[in-house]
């Protein structure tokens, strides 16, 4: 027997089942991972679902690595929202080290972060629309995720593996194209998202795909740990925003929207609202701004910030300062710490034992896509095979956070 | 409900099972025996004082200089707003414990992460595979034992670059 193919094989030879390999390269898996199916026609009896095919050894390569030196780490689990996986990982490592954020780095992280937010669900739902045959709006609303890297890119210099902010802060204050860029978003994008909405909602060819396919019942999703979109499209308003406000959620005023049946169309319903609350989000940060003094983009923290390199090439503290940082000789409480933050899939957790050493001693990422995937070929069970191909698109399932 | 009702609940239920009792960063955390795990995290779960009907991840850590590897679960009661964590230590030689697939079905792949790359067998789970790591691998990567470089090369050395 070949251990490489899944262990679950029909050898009847008078079988009527059909067996297929969806992947591992495919393009309706959007992402390097297999799905063998046994398929009665178009019908799906059974699946097995084959990962690992991009296991890069993260946590393994994290015990080995300083603080600063994970970030870069983090960026390729979920590259469809990089920042906000490189903010929860500062802001555990804030949480254990105990820094406090002023407002105005809170305000300017929840900037980028619901941007990603906004890019992350553009690519779900835009490709849910294609999956169903609908290319215009694909093309269509899929530039606005262009206009959110010029954004990233202005901030930080890189477009999709963002290594955003750093420990304590950003690396640098917004300059005025950034925000000239993110008000300039916030005007046309409404008026595209709308559009979109008015091409997909009442679409007849788009509900009949889409509607009372892969219904989920809460019940189910809870103890299937499954979370974000897809749990709140259940109908559970769990949001880690709102639960467990982090980075200044609780100053802002939005709402938590949530489907009923949990199917395909319900996913994308509170996608699409989602992606409205985070425009309001940014609106509201872009005001209360204004209220907070110009110019503070970190923490008062010199022992965990890194120095401007002007500073270390002319100040011999900073000089002291950036070696100890870049070496992990930082003075880290021994302890654990537990830090969730809301990814674009769901609750993306940051689990680390620091034992004072230069790195931590053990980090496990609480992956939103790995624990929510693993449904899917329960889910598969009985469902015509382009039903199984939205379903897996509408899960928004991205093989870096899948495979960690 | 807070930590200390939660302790007193677990305390009256469980009595010496119960150990370990710490709060850091204001996250419970409690550790118990891998006898008794399955009723405590049942209990967690089911009981109408407790609620943490949320499993919000399972995972490991090794400690070679104790022999003992960690089994860690992350429970969350969403109505509280509170969340749990319990350790289980088991011996690195003989390591197994019982399943929580029995609780909840999202314990399925986060306990076949734990077996693949720490070798914690989970007695009684019913599709105990690799999942990221291919078949063929003997090893389970994740223990200290194992260096992240090849350890034949001579010109990197692991005090240079940290641990």
């Amino acid at each position: 027997m070949n251990h490489n193919q899944p262990v679950y094989t029909d050898n009847d030879p008078q079988s009527e089942l059909v067996t297929l390999n969806l992947g591992p390269t495919h393009p309706a898996t959007h992402g390097v991972f297999q799905n063998v199916l046994q398929l009665d026609g178009e019908r799906i009896v059974s699946g097995v679902s084959t990962i690992g095919y991009i296991h890069r050894a993260f946590e393994k390569i994290a015990e080995h690595r300083p603080f600063y030196q994970i970030t870069p780490l983090t960026d390729r689990l979920n590259y469809c929202s990089s920042p906000i996986n490189n903010m929860g990982w500062h802001m555990t490592v804030e949480k254990l080290l105990n820094i406090k954020m002023p407002k105005r780095v809170d305000y300017l992280r929840i900037i980028i972060m619901e941007l990603a937010r906004i890019s992350d669900h553009i690519i779900c739902n835009t490709i849910i629309a294609q999956d169903t045959g609908a290319t215009t709006t694909f093309l269509y609303l899929f530039q606005f995720r262009e206009h959110i890297y010029e954004i990233y890119e202005e901030v930080c210099g890189a477009r999709l593996t963002t290594n955003i902010g750093r420990i304590g802060g950003f690396e640098r204050d917004f300059n005025d194209i950034a925000f000239a860029k993110i008000n300039k978003f916030l005007k046309e994008f409404p008026v595209a998202l709308r559009e979109f909405e008015s091409l997909l909602n009442r679409n007849r060819i788009f509900i009949d795909r889409t509607a009372g396919v892969a219904c989920v019942t809460p019940e189910d999703a809870l103890s299937y740990s499954w979370s974000g979109p897809l749990l709140r499209a259940t109908g559970v308003d769990y949001d880690v925003r709102v639960n467990e406000p982090y980075c200044s959620y609780e100053d802002f005023d939005f709402e938590v929207p949530v489907g009923t049946s949990g199917d395909i169309y319900d996913r994308y319903l509170v996608r699409n609202e989602e992606m409205w609350q985070s425009v309001s989000l940014i609106e509201q940060a872009m005001e209360k701004l204004k209220h907070e003094p110009a110019g503070v983009f970190h923490a008062d923290v010199p022992d965990f910030y890194l120095p401007a390199k002007e500073e270390v090439y002319n100040n011999m503290e900073a000089l002291i300062y950036h070696f100890k940082i870049v070496m992990g000789e930082i003075d880290a409480p021994k302890a654990e710490v537990y830090h969730a933050v809301e990814g674009g899939n769901g609750e993306l957790g940051f689990y680390l034992i620091n034992d004072g050493g230069r790195t931590p001693y053990r980090l496990h990422f609480r992956r939103p896509s790995f624990i929510n995937y693993s449904m899917y070929a329960k889910m598969s069970e009985g469902m015509l095979l382009s039903d199984a191909i939205i379903n897996m698109s509408s899960m928004n399932i991205i093989a870096g956070e899948l495979d960690a | 409900m807070t930590n200390e009702d939660l302790i007193k609940l677990l305390g009256d239920k469980f009595g010496n099972k119960i150990s370990g009792v710490n709060e850091p960063y204001g996250l419970l955390t409690i550790e118990t025996t891998k006898d008794v795990i399955i009723g405590v995290l049942g209990y967690l779960k089911e009981s109408a004082g407790t609620g943490f009907n949320y499993l919000t991840d399972i995972t490991a850590v090794h400690y070679p200089e104790r022999n003992h590897i960690a089994v860690v679960y992350h429970l969350h009661n969403m109505v509280d707003k509170i969340r749990i964590r319990v350790k289980v230590f088991i011996h690195e030689h003989t390591p197994t414990i019982p399943t929580a697939t029995v609780l909840w079905n999202g314990a399925n792949w986060m306990e076949r992460e734990t077996y693949d790359f720490f070798g914690v067998k989970f007695e009684g789970h019913p599709d105990l595979r690799r999942i990221l790591n291919m078949d063929e691998l003997d090893v389970h990567p994740m223990l200290k034992q194992y260096p992240l470089e090849d350890p034949n090369r001579v010109d990197k050395k692991d005090e240079y670059f940290g641990r």
